[in-house]
C-alpha cells in the first residue's frame, strides 16, 4: 500500500476516529495529535507489510499513542486510576453513538471561540481528512500558517473548556449556523477564488459539498442543511460553463447552458425539496433563486418575477445591500430598468455599499438600458476604476468605451 | 469532478448465494448506502433484475436483432453499481472493499468524466445538450 492508500482509508475514517478517541480521552486536541500520529506511522509501515483491516489498524493505533500520551501527562496517582479503569480502552464503536460523535467533531471544530480561518482549517482537516499541505493548496496560504492555525484552534478550545458534546438546545440554531458558515465559507474559496489566478477551484468546492452532505445525512432534519447542500450543488452545477477556454469568466447571461451538470441539478432539487418543509431559510433561499436559474432554458426565458420574490423574502431573513443590489438585477428583468434603478439610487443615498464597484456597474447598465448614454459611461469607468480584478476591468472599459 | 462507479460483476454461482441470504445482504447493502451517505460519498445505486429476464439488443450491418436472456457468453455478469463522488480511485478501492459481497463476485472501478472534462466543440455532446434542450430539460 502507498501514501495514496493510506489517504484514501484516512479520507473515510479520520472524522470518526478523532471523534471515538475525543469522546474516549474527553481531549480534542489529543485525539488530532494522536490521530495524525497514527496516519504518520501507518504512511512508514503500510508500504512495508498492508493491515488485513486498514481502518481498525488506524485507530487501534490512533488509541495507543492516545494512551500513551496521557502516560506521559499524568501524575503517578493518576496513572493508577487510568490502569483500573483499563477495560473502558479496548472498547469497539458504539456504532449508535459514532454519529451523534462525529456531529459533536463538526460543532467544536466550529465553536464560537474559534476564528473564522480556524474553523475553516479545524474542519477539514479533523471532519475532511484533509492535510495541512492540501488545506495550504485549497486557501493559498502556506503550509506553516495551517499548521500554526490548527494549533491555536486546539489550545483556544482546551483553554475554553469547550465540552464534546452536541449543543443544548437553546443554542442549536446558532451552533448550526456556524457549522452552516464555515462550509460556505469553503465553497465560495472554490466556486468564486478571492485569490489566485484561477476563477474557480472545483475541488475545494468538492470539499465543501461532501461536508454539507455528512451533516445533511447527520441531521437530516435540519431545512437549512439541506439548503446549503442545495445552494452548493446547484452553483456547482454551473461550473463547466462559467469559464471559457481560456479560464476568463462568463456571464451567466453568455453561458451555454447545455455544458451544466445535470445530475448535480438533479441533486440540488432534490435537497431543495427536503429544505423546504417547513419554509425557507437564507441558505434555501439562495439554493430557490439558483435553482429558478438553473430549470430556465435562457435569460430571457427565467421566472425573474419568482426570483424577485425570492431576493424580497431573503433580504427580509437576511438583509444585506449585496442582496438589494441582486433584487435589483432581478427587477430590472422582471419590470425594467427604472423600478430597478430607484432601489440602486437608494443604496447609493444610504451609501450601504461604499467603494464596491458592483454598485457603479449595475447603475451604468440600468442608465444604459435608459438610454442615459453620458451618464452610463460614466458609472462604467467609475466601476472599472474601483475594480481589482484585471478580467473584470477590461470588460467594464471596453462596455464603457461602446457608449461612445 | 470525476466519480467513480462500483460495477458489481457475479455469476450464477455467486447470485444464487446472495439470493440465500437474500434479506442479509439487502441489510448489510443499507446499511453500505448508509455509510456512503455519511461519508458525503454517495451518489446513486441500484440492483439489476436476474440476468435471465434480461434481453440482448445486437447491432450489425443490417437491422438490430434481439435476443432473450443474458449478455453473450461472459461468465461474470452486471448486477448492480454503487456511483460514488470520492476524491480519488485509491478511496473507490477503500469503499469497494467494504461492499457486502458473497466469495467469488468481483467489483469493477471505473471512472466517469466529469461534465468539465467533456471538450467544449464536441459534436456528440453539443447535439446531447440539444437534445436536452428541446426535451425541456433545461
Amino acid at each position: 500500500m502507498g501514501t495514496a492508500d493510506v489517504e484514501a482509508v484516512w479520507r473515510i475514517e479520520s472524522a470518526r476516529i478523532v471523534a471515538a478517541l475525543t469522546r474516549f480521552t474527553g481531549d480534542f486536541g489529543l485525539a488530532e495529535d494522536a490521530a495524525q500520529e497514527a496516519v504518520a506511522e501507518a504512511l512508514v509501515s503500510w508500504p512495508l507489510a498492508a493491515p488485513a483491516n486498514p481502518a481498525g489498524w488506524l485507530m487501534a493505533t490512533a488509541r495507543r499513542r492516545a494512551i500513551d500520551a496521557i502516560r506521559r501527562r499524568t501524575a503517578l496517582q493518576d496513572r493508577y486510576a487510568l490502569l483500573a479503569a483499563g477495560p473502558a480502552v479496548d472498547d469497539e464503536i458504539d456504532p449508535d453513538r459514532i454519529d451523534d460523535d462525529v456531529l459533536a467533531l463538526m460543532f467544536v471544530s466550529c465553536h464560537p471561540v474559534l476564528s473564522r480561518e480556524a474553523r475553516v482549517a479545524l474542519t477539514l482537516r479533523v471532519v475532511g481528512g484533509l492535510s495541512s499541505e492540501e488545506i495550504a493548496r485549497a486557501f493559498l496560504v502556506p503550509v506553516p500558517t495551517v499548521q500554526a492555525r490548527i494549533t491555536r484552534a486546539k489550545k483556544t478550545i482546551a483553554a475554553a473548556g469547550v465540552p464534546f458534546e452536541l449543543p443544548a438546545a437553546g443554542e442549536r440554531r446558532e451552533r448550526l449556523g456556524a457549522v452552516l458558515s464555515a462550509l460556505y465559507v469553503i465553497f465560495t474559496e472554490g466556486s468564486t477564488a478571492t485569490s489566485g489566478d484561477r476563477l474557480l477551484r472545483p475541488d475545494v468546492a468538492y470539499e465543501a459539498i461532501r461536508l454539507a452532505r455528512t451533516l445533511a445525512a447527520l441531521q437530516p432534519d435540519e431545512p437549512e442543511v439541506h439548503g446549503l447542500l442545495a445552494l452548493c450543488e446547484l452553483t456547482a452545477a454551473r461550473f463547466p460553463a462559467r469559464t471559457g477556454p481560456d479560464g476568463s469568466p462568463v456571464l451567466l447571461e453568455d453561458q451555454d447552458r447545455r455544458r451544466w451538470d445535470f445530475s448535480a441539478i438533479r441533486r440540488g432539487l432534490a435537497a431543495l425539496a427536503k429544505a423546504s418543509t417547513r419554509g425557507l431559510g437564507p441558505y434555501g433561499l439562495q439554493a430557490a433563486i439558483a435553482a429558478a436559474h438553473a430549470s430556465a432554458p435562457s435569460v430571457e426565458a427565467t421566472d425573474w418575477d419568482r426570483i424577485v420574490v425570492l431576493y424580497e423574502a431573503l433580504g427580509r431573513v437576511a438583509p444585506s445591500p449585496v442582496v438589494e443590489l441582486n433584487r435589483a438585477v432581478a427587477v430590472a428583468m422582471a419590470s425594467g430598468p427604472a423600478p430597478a434603478l430607484a432601489i440602486v439610487d437608494e443604496l447609493i443615498a444610504l451609501d450601504r455599499l461604499p467603494g464596491s464597484h458592483l454598485v457603479p456597474t449595475v447603475r451604468g447598465e440600468l442608465l444604459a438600458r435608459l438610454g442615459r448614454r453620458p451618464e452610463a459611461r460614466a458609472e462604467l469607468e467609475l466601476a472599472a476604476r474601483l475594480c481589482a480584478n484585471q478580467r473584470e476591468r477590461s470588460v467594464l472599459l471596453r462596455k464603457a468605451a461602446a457608449l461612445g | 469532478m470525476p466519480q467513480y462507479m462500483l460495477i458489481m460483476r457475479g455469476t450464477d454461482e455467486t447470485n444464487a448465494a446472495m439470493m440465500a441470504n437474500v434479506d442479509e445482504m439487502m441489510a448489510a447493502t443499507r446499511l453500505f448506502i448508509e455509510e456512503t451517505a455519511k461519508a458525503g460519498v454517495y451518489v446513486a445505486a441500484e440492483g439489476l433484475d436476474d440476468p435471465g429476464r434480461g434481453v440482448v439488443v445486437h447491432f450489425s450491418d443490417e437491422a438490430p436483432v434481439v435476443t432473450d436472456g443474458p449478455y453473450g457468453e461472459t461468465k461474470e455478469l452486471f448486477g448492480g453499481f454503487f456511483l460514488l463522488d470520492v476524491a480519488s480511485k485509491q478511496e473507490a478501492v477503500e469503499w469497494a472493499k467494504r461492499v457486502p459481497a458473497v466469495p467469488g463476485s468481483k467489483i469493477e472501478i471505473r471512472r466517469v468524466p466529469g461534465e468539465d472534462e467533456v471538450p467544449q466543440d464536441n459534436g456528440k455532446f453539443v447535439k446531447e445538450g440539444a437534445l436536452r434542450e428541446s426535451s425541456g430539460q433545461i
